[in-house]
């Protein structure tokens, strides 16, 4: 092993040096790449003058649909570069046998799965999930915005900040090596002395503090501003998977931060929490991360669950079957994930008692979630099924995620999990789930509700290209790693002994090219839908048939959504007004209070980023700089009473008229 | 101070029954098999899945598992499935024939059903597990060779004790006093009793034609009880990564007759090829040092308490054992009068190049210092306890009759203590605590 | 027909839209969910504590062959520096008594007055801390001192923000009074100031009083 000594500090800069720029060829280049990339974006947005226009009305907005929409376009991003460390995983595993070293040395392969799975579950998933319920659950609950508008902003940077630190790894410096929960004592800093952990340590910590925060604000928002007559128990199933979901976030997101933070003073400070020596406890790491961990995988999949359930609602043209136990299995799922962590690390050894106890909990999650699917299934039962695309995603989730369920139930077999731990099987499960679960359900909610965001659907041809690609791409590319598992198959492996293996990976890595395939398609769906967006247009606001109170309003809706306050009488509100045959008031507008626009946010989460990468480099004189910019800054903001304004009767009256004449036009 | 210590709920009391006698879903498996073979396709059944076909009776019990468990999944989730589809098709809305009720959304029949039945199948299967983890815990001895063999009354385990260094494997077999580097020699048909720990960073230790994995962690000690049941040649292999050599950390497993085994052993013991002399502190503390796809090394003689002091993180001169400072912490420490006593205690603190730090004159260190180091280590009371559960113990418990009412959890430690009394029941091992840390106490 | 639908079936259309709509709606005041909000934001800093006492629960015994809570602490000191932060929450008490009578000098003397407490508190822990580095029991010596410096000094850094936190307060109230935004943030920093109280409460008895006795 080849020892690079990292050992320079100059107080200027301190760990940083030349040879923190790429050194590796393939990073090079991208570097290069990116760098031109970014060179002719900036550019671009000089030249036709747009940075104005982005201050305004994006960046510093509080307006919890463009918050929404830009973190769905962070998600997007970062998707693409996780999928990028995918293909290169893929790829080296496909060569990498009998001798082959493949392309990638072991210091930037081991980066790449860590950065995988970090950039995957944070940077993607999560950025998904937080728009959508962004974007939709204040329109869902008939509500104006969300209750702290200016903390949703402010959310949405530290996020993105997270997101910039990760990305900055890539050119400067180094990601961990450490796999994406980064066990010690592999962590500490005697065993991973340079700078990747601490870039994991803070890309988390400071995007952790955004998700913390929007959790809280949207669970105030959803208790707090639901329009007159919506009980719980006639929130739209959205809304509740999303209420239970930042329940989650708060109650699990904590731990992270406290969790990473015992890792930060044992990396900086020489503590011993998670020591071999002085009596730390590595083992308390792999359980306090876990009691994090497990209820994450929750925290992403069940607001999909709300997705697929609004969507086979609506496309089944039918009330979804079995409201309340839709809502009780929710809940039971949200309680039972805080008693299963143990089951990722059965082979630890705890005794057998313990083990089957988590192992039989973790079975009884498949209960409520059983209980999920079959009320999907019977709210088909019945209906009259238009498949559109999101009901398309819907189909190909119930059967994909079912199969990744059963696995997951199989891995909580103990004996089972002794055989199949940390192998291909494994990943084969959680692609299998997450895939299946969370981003068929990202794809079913953007094809669902574009046409709310942007006043058009999207084009069917390169969507059922993408679908088609898609899913069975999935399977092609996880199969094999399920047949790898049985074989015995360990997971992060860089290269491989036994020539028989090389042809799984070898149509794994085909899968992988199908799937590769899917984005592309689904990139020209969006960019053909903006170029014919004339002819996708849809002026209704209802073009599904929705059933909920976000389809009540015009698409894109208005900055204050509804102009009048709906008041709900039973589920699928939208729906019942329908069916009564309520007009939409026409006269009798008023001024409308509004929170205002406010670049805090992005100032905070740019100096968090600087102090973030000060910390990672050991700049101390900057790191104090910008710890205290964000004190100060923070106070200064706190100076700012006016925070609010009114949006005049008049302007609400031209839109309101523009929306009568929309309607008028599609004859509704 | 474990986590993994929280072993509530004992075993049960004797009567014991015979080990052939335990719960079996031996029909169930045969059962099984017939349907795997139809269920798996062709392609899987032509490549080599060693987790469902494995040589050892341990893995295969539990390959069975991932066989029966799956199949009795598939008992709804293939429902589902074709419901799915079915229901899919019927209902698509160019299909006018097939009835539509928009506000049909609830039936108190259906609700029942949707709820029990994935409820039953995690009831059998939930059974199924709590008599499988017990039966095929990692720490306890094996109940029998395989299926028609029960483990003679006077069979002596093979005991080997497995360390998991940067990035290679260390195998000491202290009754024949050998060691050897990335290669694992088993005798079949006989009982192998793995004691497991780490060096730097926590690993697992993974044979799966042979039984499943274990970690194995720094300063502690994990168990794995085995059997192989035919000769083999196959590959073991660390199943945690562990850092840049993690992909070359294999090591050949081969599992020869009795009689090939004490001659191989004897070859070992003579030198040979390979040969790497004698393993003591000083050799180890060279091995220890990270490198990659170290060749085998077989070594003649092994000092006899090496892999404790591995385990206790006391191999390199001068350092204090991880028992005695547990047992010195379990008193309360040592007070202001032990606060400057950092150096002997730094393990890791250096990092990985400085691990094998040589000491100007190592041996004269060994002498000097381990000395008293070791006698403190040996005579603290109650150290290393043996954390092993016996085969064949009473199954009662497992199968639902006669269940031990759950004691107390022991909380912190503080309770271990009291549970750690001699009793007079020898099932009472049971309650100590189940893994590794010898003496986090 | 749904059951909304069956009752509005006789309805016109502007009773509809009175029925479906809140024709009459006024401004919503701001800072209505406010409480709430911080009330969840305790609760998840409450676990982050939840975390730091767990480890010191499951650290708080490695002692690694050096000084365990009896060597160090010095309960009589303690008890001074936990009168120091209850004191300051009674003070904290009459701030807010000041401001229900919409006394602004009033509050202003009494949030001073609780920050003086507060700073008393802060300087016998530092005093407290530098006393056990200056011995050689520094964070860095065993798992037992590195959960108690990481819980006890979390405490204190939240402290310490409540502190610069109730200055600022104290010059937002000069400056703009006890309007209802200033009132709101001196209730979320009462109920911050007495969060930390608690936690106090539990440090105290099950760091220092259980290791002690």
């Amino acid at each position: 092993m080849e020892v690079v000594d990292h050992s320079h500090w100059s107080p200027l800069l301190g760990r940083l040096w030349w040879d923190a720029m790429p050194q590796e060829p393939i990073v090079l280049a991208t570097f290069v790449v990116v760098a031109l990339g970014g060179a002719a974006l900036v550019a671009g947005l000089t030249y036709f003058k747009l940075w104005g226009y982005l201050w305004k009305e994006w960046f510093t907005s509080v307006d919890h649909k463009k918050i929404g929409i830009m973190y769905m376009v962070l998600g997007l991003v970062m998707f693409l570069r996780g999928f990028a460390d995918a293909v290169m995983m893929r790829i080296q595993q496909a060569i990498a046998f009998g001798g082959n070293e493949g392309y990638l040395n072991a210091h930037h392969y081991d980066q790449i799965f860590t950065a995988h799975g970090v950039i995957m579950i944070f940077f993607v998933a999560m950025p998904f999930v937080t728009g959508l319920m962004n974007y939709i659950v204040p329109l869902q609950i008939g509500a104006r915005d969300v209750s702290f508008p200016f903390l949703n902003n402010f959310s949405f940077w530290m996020t993105t900040a997270g997101a910039v630190l990760v990305m900055a790894s890539l050119f400067i410096g180094e990601f961990a090596q450490t796999g994406w929960l980064a066990y010690p004592p592999l962590s500490n800093l005697a065993y991973s002395p340079w700078v990747g952990v601490d870039y994991y340590i803070w890309a988390l910590q400071i995007a952790g503090v955004g998700t913390l925060l929007s959790g809280v604000n949207l669970i105030a928002t959803i208790v707090k501003m639901r329009a007159p007559g919506m009980t719980m128990m006639r929130m739209p199933i959205f809304t509740w998977t999303a209420l239970c979901t930042n329940i989650l976030i708060v109650a699990a997101f904590p731990v992270l931060t406290a969790v990473m933070t015992m890792l930060t003073v044992d990396r900086y400070l020489g503590f011993n929490f998670f020591t071999n020596d002085f009596g730390g406890s590595p083992m308390m790491y792999v359980n306090l991360i876990w009691i994090w961990g497990h209820p994450e995988v929750y925290i992403l999949i069940l607001p999909l669950f709300g997705v697929f359930s609004e969507v086979t609602s609506t496309f089944s043209g039918k009330r979804l079957f079995g409201y309340s136990s839709m809502v009780y299995a929710t809940l039971c799922i949200t309680i039972l994930s805080y008693l299963v962590w143990l089951h990722h690390f059965f082979t630890m050894g705890s005794g057998a008692s313990v083990n089957s106890f988590f192992g039989i909990t973790t079975m009884v999650i498949s209960i409520p979630t059983g209980a999920k699917l079959f009320n999907w299934l019977f709210t088909m039962y019945r209906g009259r099924i238009r498949f559109e695309l999101p009901m398309m995603w819907t189909v190909a989730f119930m059967l994909t995620f079912t199969v990744g369920g059963m696995t997951g139930v199989l891995l909580a077999v103990p004996p089972a999990d002794f055989v199949l731990h940390n192998s291909l099987f494994l990943i084969a499960h959680f692609h299998n789930v997450i895939i299946g679960g969370v981003l068929f359900g990202i794809f079913a909610a953007i094809n669902y509700w574009w046409p709310k965001a942007f006043g058009f659907k999207l084009n069917q041809f390169w969507g059922k290209v993408s679908f088609w690609l898609w899913v069975p791409g999935f399977w092609v590319a996880f199969m094999p790693l399920y047949i790898l598992g049985l074989m015995g198959v360990t997971r992060r492996m860089r290269t491989f002994d036994d020539p028989s293996l090389q042809i799984f990976f070898v149509i794994a890595g085909i899968g992988a090219a199908m799937i590769a395939g899917g984005i592309a398609a689904m990139l020209v769906q969006f960019a053909v839908s903006v170029w014919k967006r004339e002819e996708l247009k849809d002026e209704s606001g209802d073009p599904w048939n929705g059933r909920t109170l976000e389809w009540a309003t015009s698409s894109p809706p208005p900055e204050y959504n509804f102009a009048f306050t709906p008041v709900v009488h039973d589920i699928d509100a939208w729906d019942d007004m329908k069916r009564c045959g309520v007009t939409r008031p026409t006269a009798g507008f008023r001024s409308i209070h509004m929170p205002k626009g406010t670049g805090t946010g992005l100032i905070l989460a740019g100096l968090s980023t600087v102090l973030g990468f000060a910390m990672i480099w050991y700049i101390w004189w900057l790191a104090a700089v910008s710890f205290l910019g964000v004190i100060g800054y923070a106070i200064f903001h706190t100076f700012n009473y006016k925070r609010d304004y009114h949006i005049p009767v008049e302007t609400v009256e031209a839109t309101e008229a523009e929306r009568t004449r929309q309607l008028a036009a599609v004859g509704a | 101070m474990s986590y993994v210590r929280t072993r509530g709920i004992g075993l049960g009391a004797p009567p014991m029954r015979p080990p052939e006698s335990r719960p079996k879903p031996r029909q169930l498996t045969a059962l099984a098999k017939v349907l795997a073979a139809l269920s798996l396709t062709g392609a899987l059944s032509a490549c080599n899945t060693v987790v469902l076909d494995p040589a050892g009776d341990v893995a295969r019990q539990q390959g069975d598992l991932v066989v029966i468990s799956t199949l009795l999944m598939l008992l709804i989730v293939l429902p589902v499935m074709a419901a799915t589809c079915l229901f899919a098709w019927r209902y698509r809305a160019s299909n006018k024939e097939a009835v539509y009720q928009p506000d049909w959304d609830h039936s108190t029949q259906l609700e029942l059903l949707i709820w029990t039945a994935p409820l039953l199948i995690i009831i059998c299967l939930g059974a199924l597990t709590w008599v499988t983890t017990h039966l095929l815990d990692p720490y306890r001895t094996i109940g029998r060779i395989d299926a028609n063999t029960p483990v003679a009354a006077n069979a002596k385990p093979l005991e080997v004790e497995v360390v998991a260094l940067d990035w290679k494997w260390l195998f000491i077999y202290p009754e024949q006093g050998v060691a050897t580097v990335n290669e694992l020699v088993v005798p079949t048909g006989r009982p192998l009793h793995f004691k497991i720990t780490s060096s730097s960073v926590m690993n697992s230790f993974y044979v799966p034609a042979m039984a499943g994995q274990i970690y194995a962690m720094p300063g502690m000690e994990t168990r794995l009880h085995a059997v192989v049941n035919k000769p083999i040649e196959t590959v073991g292999f660390s199943a945690n990564y562990s850092g840049a050599g993690f992909s070359n950390m294999r090591f050949a497993t081969r599992a020869v007759s009795d009689a090939d085994f004490a001659k191989w052993a004897e070859g070992v013991k003579a030198g040979g090829d390979k040969a790497g002399g004698t393993l003591d502190r000083i050799a180890y503390l060279q091995l220890e040092k990270p490198s990659e796809k170290v060749p085998v090394i077989r070594y003649a003689s092994v000092a006899p308490d090496l892999y404790d002091a591995i385990v206790d993180m006391c191999v390199e001169p001068g350092k204090m054992c991880m028992s005695e400072m547990m047992a010195l912490d379990a008193r309360g420490g040592l007070g202001k009068a032990g606060i400057r006593n950092v150096e002997m205690l730094a393990y890791d603190k250096h990092g990985r190049e400085a691990v094998a730090k040589a000491n100007a004159n190592p041996n004269a260190a060994i002498q000097r210092e381990l000395a008293w180091v070791r006698a403190l280590c040996r005579q603290m009371p109650g150290t290393a306890p043996d954390n092993t559960v016996k085969a064949p113990t009473n199954l009662r418990s497992l199968t639902g009759a006669g269940m031990a009412a759950p004691q107390s959890l022991p909380l912190f430690g503080k309770g271990e203590q009291a549970l750690s009394q001699p009793q007079a029941e020898p099932v009472a091992v049971n309650d100590a605590a189940h893994s590794s840390q010898i003496s986090r106490n | 027909m749904t059951a909304t639908a069956e009752m509005t079936k006789n309805l016109t259309q502007p009773e509809l839209q009175a029925a479906f709509y809140d024709l009459d709606e006024h401004d919503h005041p701001e800072g209505g969910s406010t409480m709430l909000g911080f009330w969840m934001y305790l609760m998840s800093d409450c676990l982050i504590f939840a975390m730091l006492f767990a480890a010191y629960g499951v650290l708080g015994g490695s002692f690694a062959a050096g000084p365990g809570p009896k060597d160090l602490f010095d309960l009589k000191l303690i008890a001074l520096n936990t009168a120091m932060l209850l004191f300051s929450s009674i003070t904290y008490g009459f701030a807010m008594l000041a401001m229900e009578k919409d006394n602004r000098g009033g509050t202003q003397l009494w949030l001073l007055v609780t920050a003086l407490f507060g700073a008393a508190f802060l300087f016998i822990e530092l005093y407290e801390f530098s006393h056990l580095i200056h011995e050689g029991a520094t964070p860095m010596r065993s798992g037992f001192l590195t959960a108690f410096f990481s819980l006890v000094g979390t405490h204190g850094l939240h402290v310490t923000f409540g502190l610069i936190w109730l200055f600022t307060l104290v010059v937002q109230i000069g400056k703009k009074g006890l309007i209802p935004a200033n009132k709101r943030r001196l209730m979320c920093l009462s109920l911050f100031w007495h969060f930390l109280d608690v936690i106090w409460i539990g440090v105290f008895t099950f760091v220092y009083l259980m290791g002690m006795l």
